[in-house]
């Protein structure tokens, strides 16, 4: 019994250590300010696409499902109000950190991995440098600053989705759409809607850089370290944004 | 306590992982200007022994004298600053493929803080300020890879990669030298140009140097052979006075113990079967 949970404990032990020597670096020099940027650039820029891609459309199906019931209550004029809510409180947030998880975690295990295997990381370590320092902490930084940026892109581009077929298929008007979308959210959603994703960032790269730097048994060691941190970064998600918004309910909102 | 000549000493140093062993209680100590050769099949912990040596890896038990100082219990912190007078090459070359060649010999000079500031202050032995790009120039030069300079790692050949590794080693002028398997899966002639480089390093500046490898022609050569700056040519060590043969010692690992230690003429008196099984190997 103890022989099985010595490694998850371990391993839990491993992933604080980490955690905590990652935030301990972001007020220690030397801080590796070309490592932040081209991290942002690489998460940042190189995610805008995909990430405006898909807001684009969760917007268009959130419109088109909520149409159909709300025209059965004759309630259509409703639809940007619905569409803002989700969109910004858990839809946004939550799609885009699971693109984010699947494209940059994945990127982040695979890099770090390599680097593992081919004595890389023992080399930096050898050569002066803390690895933790030179790239777990910029990567940290990078996406926990970029990430809520994408999301808002996301919920935007999500909510202009939403007005195509308000306009083309229910037939509103700009400003129906846009006043009800507007007038639904309160600070309130704007604040959970940007948390959540500064707490996914954290847990995307603290995942990925975990598993990449615990790798070990060559190649086919990459190969699991990614797909580990991709399907737990993903999970996390899923169960963070669950328990934020079960804690931001009972602390913040007046039942 | 090791004596003040002491440059790298084990006392009684195990190491293991779970079930597997990987050094078990490891005795040895160094001087400068010795060479050491460590033999040892796959997985008998000839690697960890180097990464132990500079405190990549912390043991289990025992302690660990790096230049007369116990670094045992050191914070990483202040190993930084050790490691910063040694000189490792890694078997899997260790260079980092983000980076060019300059870029990577360059990388122990920019980073360890000891030799950023030795380098701002100027020359390192009276020798004029030398810039960073002067040594690193002169290090790819050491290995004949100057025209390599902007190139990155993955465009070159495994022997070249393995020269700039000796190059980014050797540019701080460290005073010990660790090479991990430095001909392992090279071809004999370029595993040769290897020896030859590492046995110039040696010989020009008398570094204290261990080597890690499963070929016996490595430690024979090493043992046997000198580098003569004159000539420029790898030579037959001089005749009875053998000063090279004696301060050429060989270790032989087995499962993460140290079952030779002696010299070369021992290690062939020796009637072990597994030692023995690294002199027939090489065929020297």
């Amino acid at each position: 019994m103890l022989n099985l949970l010595k490694p998850p404990i371990e391993a839990f032990q491993e992933f604080v250590l980490l955690s905590i020597r990652a935030f301990r670096n972001i007020f220690r020099s030397p801080h590796y300010a070309d490592d932040i940027f081209i991290q942002m650039d690489v998460i940042g820029v190189g995610s805008l696409f995909i990430v405006s891609l898909i807001g684009l459309f969760s917007g268009i199906v959130m419109a088109l499902q909520m149409a159909r019931a709300l025209t059965q209550y004759g309630a259509q004029g409703q639809v940007g109000q619905i569409v803002a809510i989700t969109l910004v409180r858990e839809l946004g947030p939550v799609l885009t950190a699971v693109l984010v998880a699947g494209r940059n975690a994945s990127g982040i295990a695979s890099e770090l991995g390599s680097m593992k295997v081919t004595e890389q990381i023992d080399a930096m370590r050898a050569l002066g440098t803390d690895p933790i320092q030179k790239l777990v902490t910029p990567r940290l930084i990078a996406l926990a600053t970029v990430l809520p940026l994408l999301t808002i892109i996301s919920d935007f581009i999500g909510l202009i989705g939403g007005y195509f077929i308000a306009s083309t298929m229910l037939g509103l008007t700009f400003s129906e759409y846009w006043t009800t979308a507007w007038q639904a959210l309160e600070y309130n959603d704007l604040f959970q809607g940007l948390l959540k994703p500064f707490v996914f960032a954290i847990v995307i790269a603290l995942v990925g850089c975990f598993y990449g730097m615990r790798t070990s048994g060559g190649t086919q060691g990459v190969g699991r370290a990614t797909t580990s941190a991709v399907v737990s970064s993903s999970v996390w998600i899923f169960v963070l944004t669950a328990f934020i918004t079960y804690v931001w309910n009972r602390a913040f909102v007046k039942q | 306590m090791p004596d003040d000549s002491s440059i790298l000493r084990f006392e009684d140093v195990s190491l293991h992982f779970d079930a597997t062993v990987a050094l078990d209680h490891v005795s040895f100590d160094m001087h400068p200007g010795q060479t050491y050769v460590v033999f040892g099949a796959a997985g008998s912990g000839k690697t960890m022994l180097l990464k132990v040596a500079v405190g990549l890896v912390r043991p289990n038990s025992g302690r660990v004298w790096l230049f007369g100082e116990e670094i045992t219990h050191h914070r990483e912190q202040d190993l930084f600053d050790m490691r910063a007078r040694v000189g490792i090459l890694f078997q899997e070359g260790g260079l980092f493929d983000s980076l060019t060649v300059a870029e990577n010999v360059a990388y122990p000079l920019t980073n360890h803080r000891v030799l950023r500031e030795m380098i701002t202050k100027g020359g390192s032995n009276g020798s004029g300020p030398r810039t960073v790009e002067d040594r690193v120039r002169e290090s790819l030069r050491f290995v004949e890879l100057e025209q390599t300079l902007d190139k990155f790692p993955n465009e070159l050949s495994g022997g070249m990669r393995r020269r700039v590794g000796i190059a980014r080693a050797v540019v701080s002028e460290p005073a010990l030298l660790l090479y991990d398997s430095p001909t392992a899966g090279l071809d004999p002639i370029t595993a040769n140009t290897i020896i030859a480089l590492i046995l110039k390093e040696r010989d020009l500046r008398n570094t204290a140097t261990i080597m890690v490898t499963h070929r016996y022609q490595d430690g024979h050569l090493m043992a046997n052979f000198r580098y003569n700056p004159n000539s420029g040519q790898v030579e037959r060590a001089g005749g009875g006075g053998d000063v090279s043969q004696v301060s050429t010692k060989f270790l032989v690992m087995n499962e993460g113990r140290l079952v030779f230690e002696g010299s070369e003429s021992e290690l062939q008196a020796s009637q072990d079967s597994y030692v023995r099984k690294f002199l027939r190997v090489g065929g020297a």
